[in-house]
Protein backbone atom coordinates (compact mmCIF):
# COMPACT_ATOMS: atom_id res chain seq x y z
CA UNK A 1 0.00 0.00 0.00
CA UNK A 2 2.71 2.42 1.07
CA UNK A 3 4.74 1.32 -1.93
CA UNK A 4 1.83 2.14 -4.20
CA UNK A 5 1.32 5.60 -2.73
CA UNK A 6 5.03 6.28 -3.16
CA UNK A 7 4.85 5.18 -6.77
CA UNK A 8 1.90 7.45 -7.49
CA UNK A 9 3.59 10.37 -5.85
CA UNK A 10 6.65 9.79 -8.01
CA UNK A 11 4.54 9.56 -11.17
CA UNK A 12 2.62 12.75 -10.44
CA UNK A 13 5.82 14.50 -9.43
CA UNK A 14 7.13 14.23 -12.99
CA UNK A 15 3.77 14.23 -14.75
CA UNK A 16 2.61 17.58 -13.39
CA UNK A 17 5.55 19.70 -14.62
CA UNK A 18 5.16 18.05 -18.03
CA UNK A 19 1.43 18.75 -18.10
CA UNK A 20 1.92 22.37 -17.08
CA UNK A 21 4.48 22.92 -19.83
CA UNK A 22 2.64 21.17 -22.65
CA UNK A 23 -0.75 22.40 -21.46
CA UNK A 24 -0.01 26.06 -20.84
CA UNK A 25 2.48 26.59 -23.65
CA UNK A 26 1.08 24.33 -26.34
CA UNK A 27 -2.32 22.67 -25.94
CA UNK A 28 -4.40 25.48 -24.41
CA UNK A 29 -2.98 28.19 -26.72
CA UNK A 30 -3.90 26.07 -29.73
CA UNK A 31 -7.39 25.43 -28.38
CA UNK A 32 -7.65 29.17 -27.82
CA UNK A 33 -6.49 29.82 -31.38
CA UNK A 34 -9.05 27.35 -32.66
CA UNK A 35 -11.81 28.99 -30.62
CA UNK A 36 -10.83 32.50 -31.69
CA UNK A 37 -11.10 31.53 -35.33
CA UNK A 38 -14.86 31.02 -34.93
CA UNK A 39 -15.53 34.41 -33.39
CA UNK A 40 -16.36 37.59 -35.21
CA UNK A 41 -13.86 40.25 -34.43
CA UNK A 42 -16.30 43.13 -34.21
CA UNK A 43 -19.43 41.62 -32.65
CA UNK A 44 -17.80 38.80 -30.61
CA UNK A 45 -20.44 36.41 -31.92
CA UNK A 46 -19.83 32.88 -33.07
CA UNK A 47 -19.36 32.79 -36.81
CA UNK A 48 -17.83 30.93 -39.72
CA UNK A 49 -17.11 34.27 -41.34
CA UNK A 50 -13.37 34.11 -40.83
CA UNK A 51 -13.26 30.90 -42.85
CA UNK A 52 -15.72 31.98 -45.49
CA UNK A 53 -13.62 35.10 -45.97
CA UNK A 54 -10.70 32.85 -46.84
CA UNK A 55 -12.68 30.79 -49.32
CA UNK A 56 -14.42 33.76 -50.91
CA UNK A 57 -11.37 35.97 -51.30
CA UNK A 58 -9.42 35.15 -54.44
CA UNK A 59 -6.37 36.91 -53.01
CA UNK A 60 -6.09 34.78 -49.86
CA UNK A 61 -6.88 31.65 -51.83
CA UNK A 62 -4.25 32.41 -54.42
CA UNK A 63 -1.61 33.16 -51.81
CA UNK A 64 -2.45 29.92 -50.05
CA UNK A 65 -2.33 27.88 -53.23
CA UNK A 66 0.90 29.53 -54.25
CA UNK A 67 2.48 28.78 -50.87
CA UNK A 68 1.36 25.15 -51.02
CA UNK A 69 2.60 24.56 -54.56
CA UNK A 70 5.90 26.29 -53.86
CA UNK A 71 6.39 24.32 -50.67
CA UNK A 72 5.81 21.04 -52.50
CA UNK A 73 7.95 21.94 -55.51
CA UNK A 74 10.78 23.12 -53.28
CA UNK A 75 10.57 19.93 -51.24
CA UNK A 76 10.99 17.86 -54.41
CA UNK A 77 13.94 19.94 -55.56
CA UNK A 78 15.50 19.62 -52.13
CA UNK A 79 15.08 15.86 -52.33
CA UNK A 80 16.66 15.78 -55.80
CA UNK A 81 19.70 17.67 -54.54
CA UNK A 82 19.96 15.97 -51.15
CA UNK A 83 19.64 12.31 -52.15
CA UNK A 84 22.88 12.20 -54.14
CA UNK A 85 24.58 14.16 -51.36
CA UNK A 86 23.44 11.70 -48.69
CA UNK A 87 24.35 8.77 -50.93
CA UNK A 88 27.85 10.04 -51.65
CA UNK A 89 28.51 10.87 -48.00
CA UNK A 90 27.39 7.47 -46.70
CA UNK A 91 28.46 5.09 -49.47
CA UNK A 92 31.29 6.67 -51.41
CA UNK A 93 33.47 8.79 -49.18
CA UNK A 94 36.11 7.30 -46.92
CA UNK A 95 35.90 7.68 -43.19
CA UNK A 96 37.90 10.90 -42.84
CA UNK A 97 36.36 12.63 -45.84
CA UNK A 98 32.95 11.59 -44.59
CA UNK A 99 33.30 13.39 -41.29
CA UNK A 100 34.91 16.45 -42.90
CA UNK A 101 32.12 16.81 -45.46
CA UNK A 102 29.44 16.10 -42.89
CA UNK A 103 30.81 18.79 -40.61
CA UNK A 104 30.95 21.27 -43.49
CA UNK A 105 27.34 20.50 -44.36
CA UNK A 106 26.08 20.63 -40.76
CA UNK A 107 27.97 23.65 -39.39
CA UNK A 108 26.12 26.29 -41.43
CA UNK A 109 22.88 25.01 -39.94
CA UNK A 110 23.95 26.02 -36.48
CA UNK A 111 23.93 29.59 -37.67
CA UNK A 112 20.70 31.55 -37.42
CA UNK A 113 18.31 31.26 -40.35
CA UNK A 114 18.25 35.03 -40.45
CA UNK A 115 21.99 35.23 -41.02
CA UNK A 116 21.79 32.56 -43.70
CA UNK A 117 19.09 34.52 -45.53
CA UNK A 118 21.16 37.66 -45.09
CA UNK A 119 24.15 35.93 -46.69
CA UNK A 120 22.06 35.34 -49.80
CA UNK A 121 20.95 38.96 -49.79
CA UNK A 122 24.60 40.00 -49.79
CA UNK A 123 25.16 37.85 -52.87
CA UNK A 124 22.01 38.52 -54.84
CA UNK A 125 20.88 42.10 -54.26
CA UNK A 126 21.16 44.70 -56.97
CA UNK A 127 24.51 46.02 -55.79
CA UNK A 128 25.49 42.62 -54.49
CA UNK A 129 28.38 40.30 -55.12
CA UNK A 130 26.92 38.29 -58.01
CA UNK A 131 25.86 41.42 -59.84
CA UNK A 132 29.37 42.82 -59.35
CA UNK A 133 31.01 39.62 -60.59
CA UNK A 134 28.89 39.63 -63.73
CA UNK A 135 29.96 43.19 -64.45
CA UNK A 136 33.62 42.40 -63.88
CA UNK A 137 33.28 39.44 -66.21
CA UNK A 138 31.75 41.76 -68.78
CA UNK A 139 28.51 39.81 -69.07
CA UNK A 140 26.44 42.82 -68.16
CA UNK A 141 27.19 46.50 -67.75
CA UNK A 142 24.44 47.34 -65.27
CA UNK A 143 23.43 46.22 -61.81
CA UNK A 144 21.20 43.17 -61.89
CA UNK A 145 18.61 42.53 -59.20
CA UNK A 146 18.43 38.84 -58.30
CA UNK A 147 16.37 39.31 -55.16
CA UNK A 148 12.57 39.31 -55.05
CA UNK A 149 12.11 36.58 -57.66
CA UNK A 150 10.34 33.27 -57.21
CA UNK A 151 13.57 31.47 -57.98
CA UNK A 152 15.34 33.35 -55.19
CA UNK A 153 12.73 32.24 -52.70
CA UNK A 154 13.22 28.64 -53.79
CA UNK A 155 16.99 28.83 -53.49
CA UNK A 156 16.60 30.31 -50.03
CA UNK A 157 14.17 27.62 -48.93
CA UNK A 158 16.37 24.82 -50.26
CA UNK A 159 19.31 26.39 -48.48
CA UNK A 160 17.60 26.64 -45.10
CA UNK A 161 16.08 23.17 -45.06
CA UNK A 162 18.44 20.90 -47.01
CA UNK A 163 20.06 19.40 -43.93
CA UNK A 164 16.72 18.12 -42.70
CA UNK A 165 16.51 16.07 -45.87
CA UNK A 166 20.13 14.90 -45.92
CA UNK A 167 20.28 13.57 -42.34
CA UNK A 168 17.22 11.25 -42.40
CA UNK A 169 18.26 9.84 -45.80
CA UNK A 170 21.79 9.29 -44.49
CA UNK A 171 20.38 7.46 -41.48
CA UNK A 172 18.44 5.03 -43.62
CA UNK A 173 21.31 4.57 -46.10
CA UNK A 174 23.64 3.84 -43.19
CA UNK A 175 21.48 0.88 -42.27
CA UNK A 176 21.73 -0.54 -45.79
CA UNK A 177 24.37 -3.25 -45.71
CA UNK A 178 26.94 -2.77 -48.46
CA UNK A 179 26.83 -6.48 -49.16
CA UNK A 180 23.28 -6.04 -50.44
CA UNK A 181 24.52 -3.55 -53.01
CA UNK A 182 27.25 -5.98 -53.91
CA UNK A 183 24.75 -8.81 -54.25
CA UNK A 184 22.68 -6.68 -56.62
CA UNK A 185 25.76 -6.20 -58.78
CA UNK A 186 26.64 -9.88 -58.63
CA UNK A 187 23.15 -10.70 -59.85
CA UNK A 188 23.78 -8.63 -62.92
CA UNK A 189 22.50 -5.24 -61.85
CA UNK A 190 24.08 -2.06 -63.06
CA UNK A 191 24.27 1.29 -61.29
CA UNK A 192 20.79 2.47 -62.20
CA UNK A 193 18.97 -0.80 -61.60
CA UNK A 194 20.72 -1.23 -58.24
CA UNK A 195 19.72 2.32 -57.40
CA UNK A 196 16.13 1.69 -58.39
CA UNK A 197 15.64 -1.80 -56.97
CA UNK A 198 17.78 -1.72 -53.84
CA UNK A 199 19.07 1.64 -52.70
CA UNK A 200 16.07 3.93 -53.20
CA UNK A 201 13.49 1.49 -51.80
CA UNK A 202 15.66 0.96 -48.74
CA UNK A 203 15.95 4.67 -48.09
CA UNK A 204 12.17 5.12 -48.40
CA UNK A 205 11.61 5.87 -44.70
CA UNK A 206 14.41 8.44 -44.69
CA UNK A 207 13.07 10.10 -47.83
CA UNK A 208 9.63 10.19 -46.24
CA UNK A 209 10.76 11.72 -42.97
CA UNK A 210 13.03 14.19 -44.75
CA UNK A 211 10.35 15.28 -47.21
CA UNK A 212 7.81 15.71 -44.45
CA UNK A 213 10.14 17.83 -42.35
CA UNK A 214 11.26 19.96 -45.27
CA UNK A 215 7.70 20.47 -46.44
CA UNK A 216 6.59 21.61 -42.99
CA UNK A 217 9.58 23.93 -42.71
CA UNK A 218 8.84 25.44 -46.13
CA UNK A 219 5.17 25.93 -45.42
CA UNK A 220 5.81 27.61 -42.09
CA UNK A 221 8.76 29.68 -43.22
CA UNK A 222 8.69 33.38 -42.65
CA UNK A 223 12.16 34.96 -42.43
CA UNK A 224 13.81 33.53 -45.50
CA UNK A 225 10.75 34.09 -47.64
CA UNK A 226 10.11 37.68 -46.62
CA UNK A 227 13.77 38.71 -46.79
CA UNK A 228 14.52 37.10 -50.14
CA UNK A 229 11.08 37.56 -51.66
CA UNK A 230 10.34 41.03 -50.33
CA UNK A 231 6.89 42.36 -51.05
CA UNK A 232 6.44 39.86 -53.85
CA UNK A 233 6.85 36.83 -51.65
CA UNK A 234 3.07 36.43 -51.03
CA UNK A 235 3.64 33.66 -48.51
CA UNK A 236 0.74 32.48 -46.40
CA UNK A 237 2.51 33.01 -43.07
CA UNK A 238 2.74 36.69 -43.98
CA UNK A 239 -1.06 36.84 -44.01
CA UNK A 240 -1.12 35.47 -40.48
CA UNK A 241 1.41 38.04 -39.37
CA UNK A 242 -0.49 40.89 -41.04
CA UNK A 243 -3.79 39.96 -39.44
CA UNK A 244 -2.28 39.70 -35.98
CA UNK A 245 0.18 42.55 -35.92
CA UNK A 246 -0.85 45.02 -38.61
CA UNK A 247 -4.65 44.76 -38.57
CA UNK A 248 -5.12 43.61 -34.97
CA UNK A 249 -7.64 41.09 -36.26
CA UNK A 250 -6.74 38.10 -34.11
CA UNK A 251 -9.76 36.14 -35.22
CA UNK A 252 -8.98 36.28 -38.91
CA UNK A 253 -5.33 35.51 -38.16
CA UNK A 254 -6.39 32.56 -36.00
CA UNK A 255 -8.50 31.17 -38.83
CA UNK A 256 -5.51 31.43 -41.19
CA UNK A 257 -3.35 29.69 -38.60
CA UNK A 258 -5.86 26.85 -38.27
CA UNK A 259 -6.05 26.52 -42.05
CA UNK A 260 -2.27 26.34 -42.34
CA UNK A 261 -2.02 23.78 -39.57
CA UNK A 262 -4.86 21.64 -40.94
CA UNK A 263 -3.40 21.67 -44.42
CA UNK A 264 0.06 20.64 -43.28
CA UNK A 265 -1.20 17.90 -40.98
CA UNK A 266 -3.48 16.63 -43.73
CA UNK A 267 -0.73 16.53 -46.32
CA UNK A 268 1.68 14.79 -44.00
CA UNK A 269 -0.97 12.24 -43.07
CA UNK A 270 -1.82 11.70 -46.73
CA UNK A 271 1.77 11.19 -47.79
CA UNK A 272 2.30 8.71 -44.98
CA UNK A 273 -0.86 6.90 -46.03
CA UNK A 274 0.05 6.79 -49.70
CA UNK A 275 3.55 5.48 -49.10
CA UNK A 276 2.29 3.24 -46.27
CA UNK A 277 4.96 4.55 -43.96
CA UNK A 278 4.67 4.68 -40.26
CA UNK A 279 6.06 7.96 -38.99
CA UNK A 280 7.09 6.58 -35.63
CA UNK A 281 8.87 3.66 -37.27
CA UNK A 282 10.61 5.94 -39.74
CA UNK A 283 11.98 8.21 -37.05
CA UNK B 1 37.99 -1.10 -48.89
CA UNK B 2 35.33 -3.48 -50.03
CA UNK B 3 34.51 -4.26 -53.61
CA UNK B 4 31.08 -2.63 -53.70
CA UNK B 5 32.76 0.59 -52.97
CA UNK B 6 35.03 0.19 -55.96
CA UNK B 7 32.20 -0.76 -58.25
CA UNK B 8 30.23 2.30 -57.28
CA UNK B 9 33.30 4.45 -57.46
CA UNK B 10 34.01 3.27 -60.97
CA UNK B 11 30.66 4.67 -62.05
CA UNK B 12 32.12 8.05 -62.06
CA UNK B 13 34.61 8.95 -59.42
CA UNK B 14 34.90 12.51 -60.58
CA UNK B 15 31.20 13.02 -60.75
CA UNK B 16 30.88 12.19 -57.05
CA UNK B 17 33.63 14.49 -55.91
CA UNK B 18 32.54 17.28 -58.21
CA UNK B 19 29.04 17.02 -56.84
CA UNK B 20 30.19 17.20 -53.24
CA UNK B 21 32.38 20.21 -54.00
CA UNK B 22 29.36 21.97 -55.54
CA UNK B 23 27.22 21.17 -52.50
CA UNK B 24 29.89 22.49 -50.15
CA UNK B 25 30.19 25.62 -52.25
CA UNK B 26 26.43 26.03 -52.01
CA UNK B 27 26.27 25.55 -48.25
CA UNK B 28 29.40 27.41 -47.20
CA UNK B 29 29.93 29.89 -50.07
CA UNK B 30 27.40 32.56 -49.08
CA UNK B 31 28.59 32.49 -45.48
CA UNK B 32 32.24 32.79 -46.46
CA UNK B 33 31.49 35.81 -48.67
CA UNK B 34 29.51 37.44 -45.85
CA UNK B 35 32.42 36.78 -43.51
CA UNK B 36 34.98 38.34 -45.83
CA UNK B 37 32.89 41.45 -46.51
CA UNK B 38 32.75 42.26 -42.79
CA UNK B 39 36.41 43.26 -43.12
CA UNK B 40 36.06 45.22 -46.35
CA UNK B 41 36.35 48.97 -46.04
CA UNK B 42 33.77 49.41 -48.82
CA UNK B 43 30.68 50.99 -47.27
CA UNK B 44 28.25 49.27 -49.61
CA UNK B 45 28.90 45.85 -48.05
CA UNK B 46 29.91 44.51 -51.42
CA UNK B 47 32.93 44.18 -53.65
CA UNK B 48 35.24 45.72 -54.90
CA UNK B 49 37.69 45.22 -52.11
CA UNK B 50 38.78 48.57 -50.69
CA UNK B 51 41.16 47.41 -48.02
CA UNK B 52 41.03 45.63 -44.71
CA UNK B 53 39.27 47.36 -41.82
CA UNK B 54 37.86 46.60 -38.40
CA UNK B 55 35.65 49.69 -38.51
CA UNK B 56 32.46 47.60 -38.78
CA UNK B 57 33.31 46.06 -35.44
CA UNK B 58 34.61 49.07 -33.58
CA UNK B 59 34.40 52.66 -34.75
CA UNK B 60 32.21 55.53 -33.71
CA UNK B 61 32.72 58.08 -36.44
CA UNK B 62 29.35 59.47 -37.64
CA UNK B 63 29.31 57.56 -40.93
CA UNK B 64 30.83 54.37 -39.58
CA UNK B 65 29.31 52.88 -36.47
CA UNK B 66 30.96 49.64 -35.46
CA UNK B 67 28.83 47.00 -33.86
CA UNK B 68 30.49 47.32 -30.47
CA UNK B 69 29.76 51.06 -30.47
CA UNK B 70 26.15 50.61 -31.46
CA UNK B 71 24.26 50.96 -28.20
CA UNK B 72 21.01 49.43 -29.43
CA UNK B 73 22.76 46.47 -31.03
CA UNK B 74 24.78 45.79 -27.90
CA UNK B 75 21.67 46.00 -25.76
CA UNK B 76 20.00 43.47 -28.09
CA UNK B 77 23.00 41.17 -27.59
CA UNK B 78 22.54 41.55 -23.84
CA UNK B 79 18.82 40.80 -24.11
CA UNK B 80 19.46 37.73 -26.25
CA UNK B 81 22.00 36.42 -23.75
CA UNK B 82 19.58 36.95 -20.87
CA UNK B 83 16.66 35.34 -22.68
CA UNK B 84 18.76 32.40 -23.83
CA UNK B 85 20.12 31.79 -20.32
CA UNK B 86 16.68 31.73 -18.70
CA UNK B 87 15.21 29.62 -21.52
CA UNK B 88 18.09 27.14 -21.26
CA UNK B 89 17.73 26.71 -17.50
CA UNK B 90 13.96 26.14 -17.65
CA UNK B 91 14.22 23.85 -20.68
CA UNK B 92 16.92 21.69 -19.09
CA UNK B 93 14.86 21.25 -15.91
CA UNK B 94 11.84 20.30 -18.02
CA UNK B 95 13.97 18.05 -20.22
CA UNK B 96 15.30 16.04 -17.28
CA UNK B 97 11.83 15.86 -15.77
CA UNK B 98 10.27 14.68 -19.03
CA UNK B 99 13.03 12.13 -19.60
CA UNK B 100 12.24 10.51 -16.24
CA UNK B 101 8.55 10.64 -17.12
CA UNK B 102 8.91 8.89 -20.47
CA UNK B 103 11.66 6.41 -19.56
CA UNK B 104 10.80 5.44 -15.99
CA UNK B 105 7.05 5.79 -15.60
CA UNK B 106 4.18 3.71 -16.92
CA UNK B 107 0.81 5.38 -17.33
CA UNK B 108 -2.28 5.37 -19.50
CA UNK B 109 -1.87 7.44 -22.65
CA UNK B 110 1.92 7.53 -22.47
CA UNK B 111 2.33 7.14 -26.22
CA UNK B 112 -0.12 9.95 -26.87
CA UNK B 113 1.70 12.18 -24.38
CA UNK B 114 4.97 11.43 -26.15
CA UNK B 115 3.51 12.46 -29.52
CA UNK B 116 2.09 15.59 -27.89
CA UNK B 117 5.55 16.41 -26.55
CA UNK B 118 6.83 16.56 -30.17
CA UNK B 119 4.08 19.01 -31.11
CA UNK B 120 5.83 22.31 -30.37
CA UNK B 121 8.67 21.34 -32.68
CA UNK B 122 6.35 20.35 -35.52
CA UNK B 123 3.94 23.28 -35.50
CA UNK B 124 5.23 26.23 -37.59
CA UNK B 125 6.87 28.90 -35.41
CA UNK B 126 4.48 31.55 -36.67
CA UNK B 127 1.46 29.53 -35.54
CA UNK B 128 3.10 28.70 -32.21
CA UNK B 129 3.89 32.38 -31.64
CA UNK B 130 0.41 33.60 -32.52
CA UNK B 131 -1.37 30.95 -30.46
CA UNK B 132 0.68 31.79 -27.37
CA UNK B 133 0.17 35.48 -28.04
CA UNK B 134 -3.61 35.22 -28.27
CA UNK B 135 -3.80 32.96 -25.21
CA UNK B 136 -1.66 35.20 -22.99
CA UNK B 137 -3.41 38.27 -24.36
CA UNK B 138 -6.78 37.06 -23.11
CA UNK B 139 -5.36 36.05 -19.72
CA UNK B 140 -3.63 39.39 -19.32
CA UNK B 141 -6.91 41.13 -20.10
CA UNK B 142 -8.80 39.13 -17.50
CA UNK B 143 -6.06 39.73 -14.93
CA UNK B 144 -6.19 43.45 -15.66
CA UNK B 145 -9.94 43.64 -15.22
CA UNK B 146 -9.93 41.44 -12.12
CA UNK B 147 -6.98 42.88 -10.26
CA UNK B 148 -6.56 46.33 -11.69
CA UNK B 149 -4.71 47.64 -14.67
CA UNK B 150 -1.18 46.34 -15.07
CA UNK B 151 -1.68 43.08 -13.18
CA UNK B 152 -1.34 41.08 -16.34
CA UNK B 153 1.52 43.07 -17.80
CA UNK B 154 4.04 40.25 -17.45
CA UNK B 155 1.93 38.38 -20.00
CA UNK B 156 2.07 41.22 -22.50
CA UNK B 157 4.66 41.07 -25.29
CA UNK B 158 8.00 41.45 -23.57
CA UNK B 159 10.82 39.59 -21.89
CA UNK B 160 8.82 36.90 -20.10
CA UNK B 161 6.52 36.21 -23.01
CA UNK B 162 9.55 35.68 -25.25
CA UNK B 163 10.97 33.31 -22.64
CA UNK B 164 7.70 31.35 -22.36
CA UNK B 165 7.28 31.17 -26.12
CA UNK B 166 10.79 29.84 -26.62
CA UNK B 167 10.55 27.34 -23.77
CA UNK B 168 7.56 25.79 -25.51
CA UNK B 169 9.66 24.33 -28.32
CA UNK B 170 13.17 24.39 -26.84
CA UNK B 171 12.01 22.06 -24.05
CA UNK B 172 10.99 19.53 -26.71
CA UNK B 173 14.56 19.50 -27.99
CA UNK B 174 16.11 19.08 -24.55
CA UNK B 175 13.57 16.35 -23.76
CA UNK B 176 14.54 14.40 -26.88
CA UNK B 177 18.28 14.61 -26.20
CA UNK B 178 18.09 13.75 -22.50
CA UNK B 179 15.49 10.99 -23.00
CA UNK B 180 17.77 9.29 -25.51
CA UNK B 181 20.57 9.27 -22.96
CA UNK B 182 18.43 8.07 -20.06
CA UNK B 183 17.24 5.11 -22.15
CA UNK B 184 20.83 3.88 -22.24
CA UNK B 185 21.15 3.95 -18.47
CA UNK B 186 21.32 0.59 -16.76
CA UNK B 187 18.87 0.89 -13.88
CA UNK B 188 20.61 -1.84 -11.93
CA UNK B 189 23.34 0.70 -11.15
CA UNK B 190 20.80 2.74 -9.25
CA UNK B 191 19.51 -0.36 -7.49
CA UNK B 192 23.04 -1.32 -6.53
CA UNK B 193 23.56 2.10 -4.95
CA UNK B 194 20.34 1.68 -3.00
CA UNK B 195 21.42 -1.77 -1.84
CA UNK B 196 24.54 -0.11 -0.53
CA UNK B 197 22.41 2.15 1.60
CA UNK B 198 21.58 5.29 -0.35
CA UNK B 199 18.04 6.58 -0.69
CA UNK B 200 16.58 6.67 -4.18
CA UNK B 201 16.94 10.43 -4.32
CA UNK B 202 20.64 10.12 -3.45
CA UNK B 203 21.11 7.34 -5.99
CA UNK B 204 19.55 9.46 -8.72
CA UNK B 205 21.66 12.45 -7.78
CA UNK B 206 24.93 10.56 -7.43
CA UNK B 207 24.62 8.01 -10.21
CA UNK B 208 21.88 8.77 -12.72
CA UNK B 209 22.22 12.53 -13.03
CA UNK B 210 25.96 12.14 -13.31
CA UNK B 211 25.42 9.67 -16.14
CA UNK B 212 23.08 12.16 -17.82
CA UNK B 213 25.58 15.02 -17.60
CA UNK B 214 27.04 14.86 -21.14
CA UNK B 215 23.54 14.89 -22.61
CA UNK B 216 22.48 17.69 -20.28
CA UNK B 217 25.43 19.86 -21.29
CA UNK B 218 24.91 19.05 -24.97
CA UNK B 219 21.21 19.82 -24.69
CA UNK B 220 21.95 23.06 -22.85
CA UNK B 221 24.20 24.27 -25.67
CA UNK B 222 21.61 23.36 -28.29
CA UNK B 223 18.88 25.05 -26.23
CA UNK B 224 20.98 28.18 -25.89
CA UNK B 225 21.59 28.32 -29.65
CA UNK B 226 17.94 27.62 -30.50
CA UNK B 227 16.87 30.42 -28.19
CA UNK B 228 19.53 32.87 -29.30
CA UNK B 229 18.74 32.52 -32.98
CA UNK B 230 14.98 32.09 -32.89
CA UNK B 231 13.04 34.54 -34.96
CA UNK B 232 9.58 33.24 -35.94
CA UNK B 233 8.12 32.69 -32.50
CA UNK B 234 10.00 35.55 -30.84
CA UNK B 235 8.83 38.04 -33.47
CA UNK B 236 5.24 37.85 -32.20
CA UNK B 237 6.09 37.89 -28.53
CA UNK B 238 8.70 40.61 -28.20
CA UNK B 239 7.52 44.03 -27.21
CA UNK B 240 9.53 46.97 -25.99
CA UNK B 241 13.31 47.26 -25.92
CA UNK B 242 13.81 44.83 -23.07
CA UNK B 243 12.77 41.98 -25.35
CA UNK B 244 14.37 43.01 -28.65
CA UNK B 245 16.71 40.11 -29.32
CA UNK B 246 19.47 40.10 -31.93
CA UNK B 247 17.44 38.41 -34.69
CA UNK B 248 14.59 40.88 -34.14
CA UNK B 249 16.79 43.97 -34.42
CA UNK B 250 18.64 42.48 -37.41
CA UNK B 251 15.39 41.78 -39.21
CA UNK B 252 14.07 45.29 -38.68
CA UNK B 253 17.33 46.77 -39.96
CA UNK B 254 17.54 44.45 -42.96
CA UNK B 255 14.23 45.79 -44.16
CA UNK B 256 15.89 49.21 -44.55
CA UNK B 257 19.04 48.05 -46.21
CA UNK B 258 22.32 46.29 -45.79
CA UNK B 259 25.28 47.79 -43.97
CA UNK B 260 28.67 46.17 -43.38
CA UNK B 261 27.89 46.34 -39.67
CA UNK B 262 25.37 43.55 -40.21
CA UNK B 263 28.18 41.53 -41.79
CA UNK B 264 30.17 42.15 -38.62
CA UNK B 265 27.27 40.93 -36.48
CA UNK B 266 27.07 37.86 -38.71
CA UNK B 267 30.77 37.16 -38.17
CA UNK B 268 30.30 37.41 -34.42
CA UNK B 269 27.35 35.02 -34.54
CA UNK B 270 29.07 32.61 -36.92
CA UNK B 271 32.17 32.38 -34.74
CA UNK B 272 30.26 31.99 -31.48
CA UNK B 273 27.73 29.51 -32.84
CA UNK B 274 30.55 27.65 -34.56
CA UNK B 275 32.34 27.25 -31.23
CA UNK B 276 29.16 26.33 -29.33
CA UNK B 277 27.99 23.97 -32.09
CA UNK B 278 31.37 22.26 -32.09
CA UNK B 279 31.19 21.87 -28.32
CA UNK B 280 27.69 20.41 -28.54
CA UNK B 281 28.86 17.90 -31.15
CA UNK B 282 31.75 16.96 -28.88
CA UNK B 283 29.47 16.33 -25.93
CA UNK B 284 27.08 14.33 -28.03
CA UNK B 285 29.96 12.19 -29.22
CA UNK B 286 30.99 11.42 -25.64
CA UNK B 287 27.36 10.46 -25.21
CA UNK B 288 27.79 7.16 -27.06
Amino acid sequence: MLEKIKKYRRLWGVLIPYLIWIGVLFVIPHIKLFGLSFIDYRSDEITLGNYSKFFSSPLYRRVFLRTGIFAIATTMLTLAISFPTAFIITKILGKTMKSVVLLAVILPYWISELIRAFAWMVLLRETGVVSYMLQVAGITSENVEFLYHNGTIMVGLIYTSMLFMIIPIMNSLDSLDDSLIEAAYDLGGNFWSTMKEVIIPHSGPGIMVGSTMVFMLNLGNYVTVTLLGGKNSLWFTENIYNQFIVRFNQNQGAAFGVILLTFSVLLVWLSLKVTKQDMAGAM
Amino acid sequence: MFTTDNKLKSFSYWFYYGYIVLILLFTAGPLIVTFILAFNSNESASFPWQGFTLDWFSSSTPDRVGLFDDVRMMSAVGTSLKVATVVTIISILLGVNNAFLFVREKFVGKEFMYMLMLGPLVVPGVVLGTSILSFTHSIANSLDSAMGFGAGSFLRPGFWLVVFGQVSFVATTTTLVITARLRKFDISLEEAAMDLGTTQAQAIRLITLRFLMPAVIGAAIVAFLFSFENFNTTYFLSGADNSTTVPIILYSRLRFGITPQINAVSVLLMVSTGILGGLAALFQKSDD
